[in-house]
């Protein structure tokens, strides 16, 4: 039998470094290296080296004999029993309310505080599609004071103008809207499933500009804004107030953002000005995006919990009831979007323009019915809750 | 039974936190536990002998008058880590000229508050010792929280700032304060040296009296020794409290204070309040 080899003696030379200029890293790196209990031999040149040696000792549970530290218990404490928040990569199913703030994959000290998370479930807000959204999103973002020729020159008729400006009032409100909904859920989802926070705080952001760039187009021309309707505001609210992640984010993301998309392409397309083109043509791709997320969420709450299903045509139905005596859309945003496709107050401009707006609630309900049936209902299915949709588009 | 109460000084809004803490801490074990807060610790020290509370959370000093007036009868059951060891250091601006305790003579030196043991009345009743006694110099008082025994470091930090202003020529404080003055930007690096060091003294402790539940406070100095830094709920607490782990009483570490209260008169020999200007 041989005894135990003793370990060398561990020495630090602090040089000049003091305690007071960060001399405690090399200390309590040498501590580290060494068992509790063992010493640690301190050199240095700093006046007041064996002051502050004691002092630091002191403070942190070692012993001090000087010129030695006898390394304390206490060292590490908060790592020990520290529980890791996930894996780098490993998404849980449920996340802790104790793992809080943390970066996934972080040590949590025990004994912090819990945090009210309530969205912290996994296969509630989870989608595989989401962090690749997420960078598509971020390389995405535009400058609303570059991305658009705000100085293009064009001449509208007063009528046309006011057309636009109308259009311009209800799509600010109806952004407003799909900003203030992903943020209630936005500050609700545990931070652990960072990837579906990350992309509704650009969409969140999105919105924002796309509010900046509406509400500028509006005021371009020094026109007064439009009608506000009481039954699109009504409309707006349903979706404000709904406190379901799944049906808020179905009705404004899969229904009423899906609908949008054929409504900013007719914009788009049919322009009566420069700026109106563009910044109807920045707005599209993001609410594409928003809606690719919004989809690629659903399907995957409805892989797992098909029950959603029939709660998804709940909610269209019950909506539809809440807004059974509202007027629907603003009969003045109706007559302006005539007025612009028309873009003349001729009647052949707008007989020209009525049918481009029938065509375009045409196109608005089979896109529906398509992003109804790409979540699993049948076409008669899709086709009931496609049309008991709000007649206020969003 | 119980509970056991437990006298504190409230020198600061923490000091809710922690009791609050150790009592809920202390109820999860089956062990009832209350505290009373003082605004000082002479009435806190009276309240101990008085039989209001069972234990005091003690300055130095606090137990050096409940020594006196419990005429020895008082014992120290528990105490912090960091209470044991501790020295004070008197400082001087480095480029001060003055390289000795000798060249004080004549000179202002800075102080905590009058009542302070670590900056106060320690280092000047070492200077002392050294040959400077407090009628060679113009002792600079820094009055925060008189009462309170020096627990508000705003005293001390006082006294380092006058040094650096120049409106004195030394100042007296806790060794661990200067190292936090340097690392905080107070006292900068390299602008002071340290001319003298107190020999190592204790600092607080709990302190009972006769008459004190014996199986109530063995239990509490039994659950204190038991608190483990690893435990995620208590420490927090400790690290208020300033501690890593709590150790068994001892009274051999409190011999320079009791001097220093004998040199000032501070307290006479029944632990009545004799210092001159002392309103706690």
């Amino acid at each position: 039998m041989t005894a135990p080899a003793a370990s060398p003696p561990v020495a630090i030379d602090l040089e000049d470094l003091g305690l007071d200029q960060g001399g405690h890293l090399l200390l309590k790196r040498a501590l580290a290296s060494v068992g509790v209990g063992a010493r640690v031999e301190v050199r240095g040149r700093a006046p007041e080296l064996a002051v502050h040696v004691r002092a630091w000792c002191r403070a942190h549970g070692h012993g001090f004999e000087w010129p030695y530290v006898v390394r304390g218990p206490a060292e590490g404490a908060p790592r020990r029993g520290a529980e890791p928040a996930g894996g780098a990569k490993t998404v849980v199913d449920r996340a802790p309310a104790t793992w809080g703030l943390a970066a996934r994959g972080a040590l949590v000290e025990p004994g912090g505080p819990a945090f009210a998370f309530p969205l912290d479930e996994k296969q509630a807000v989870w989608t595989e599609a989401a962090a690749g959204i997420y960078r598509q999103a971020v390389a995405s973002q535009w400058d609303p004071a570059t991305a658009v020729d705000w100085d293009a020159p064009f001449e509208l008729p007063d009528e046309v103008e006011a057309a636009v400006v109308q259009v311009m009032t209800y799509l600010v409100e109806n952004e407003n809207a799909a900003l203030v909904v992903p943020a209630r859920f936005l500050t609700r989802i545990h931070p652990h499933f960072r990837e579906v926070v990350g992309v509704l705080a650009v969409q969140v952001a999105d919105e924002a500009r796309h509010v900046e760039v509406f509400t500028r187009r509006a005021e371009l021309r020094g026109a007064p804004m439009g009608l506000s309707s009481a039954g699109g505001q009504a409309s707006l609210l349903t979706l404000v107030e709904e406190p379901d992640f799944a049906l808020a984010h179905f009705m404004l993301s899969v229904l009423g953002e899906g609908t949008f998309l054929s409504l900013l392409s007719f914009l788009e397309r049919f322009a009566p000005d420069p700026v109106t083109r563009q910044v109807t043509h920045l707005a599209l791709a993001d609410e594409a995006r928003h809606v690719a997320f919004g989809m690629a969420h659903l399907e995957s709450v409805l892989a797992s919990d098909p029950g959603l299903r029939p709660k998804l045509a709940t909610a269209v139905h019950r909506r539809h009831d809440v807004l059974a005596h509202t007027a629907g859309l603003n009969a003045e945003v109706f007559d302006a979007l005539v007025v612009l496709a028309a873009g003349a107050f001729t009647p052949a401009a707008i007989a020209a323009g009525f049918t481009r707006v029938q065509a375009l609630e045409a196109d608005m309900d089979e896109g529906r019915r398509r992003r109804l049936v790409k979540l699993g209902f049948s076409a008669e299915e899709a086709a009931e809750l496609a049309e008991l949709h709000t007649r206020n588009f969003m | 039974m119980g509970p056991l109460v437990m006298g504190a000084v409230a020198y600061d809004p923490k000091v809710v936190t922690i009791w609050d803490g150790f009592r809920e801490w202390f109820a999860g074990r089956d062990f009832a536990f209350d505290y009373v807060l003082y605004s000082n610790y002479e009435r806190q020290v009276e309240a101990l002998l008085a039989g209001h509370v069972d234990v005091a959370w003690n300055s130095p000093l606090a137990w050096v008058r409940a020594a006196r007036m419990g005429r020895g009868d008082v014992r120290s059951v528990a105490m912090r880590d960091s209470d044991c060891d501790l020295t004070s250091v008197v400082v001087v601006r480095a480029d001060s000229g003055i390289e000795t305790v000798a060249d004080l003579d004549g000179r202002t030196v800075a102080v905590g508050a009058v009542d302070s043991p670590q900056a106060t009345l320690i280092p000047l009743s070492h200077l002392g010792s050294l040959g400077v006694g407090s009628g060679d110099v113009v002792v600079q008082y820094h009055d925060v929280g008189v009462g309170k025994h020096g627990d508000h470091i705003g005293g001390e930090r006082d006294a380092a700032r006058a040094l650096m202003a120049g409106a004195a020529d030394a100042a007296c404080m806790i060794d661990g304060n200067h190292l936090l003055f340097g690392v905080e930007g107070t006292l900068p690096v390299g602008s002071t040296r340290i001319l003298a060091q107190t020999p190592p003294y204790d600092h607080c402790n709990f302190t009972v009296a006769t008459g004190a539940p014996a199986e109530l406070v063995d239990r509490f100095v039994a659950l204190l020794l038991d608190m483990s830094y690893d435990d995620p709920d208590v420490r927090p607490l400790l690290d208020l409290e300033g501690l890593k782990a709590w150790r068994e009483g001892r009274t051999s570490g409190y011999a320079q204070l009791e001097r220093a209260v004998e040199e000032v008169g501070f307290y006479d020999g029944a632990g009545s309040v004799t210092a001159r200007g002392y309103r706690p």
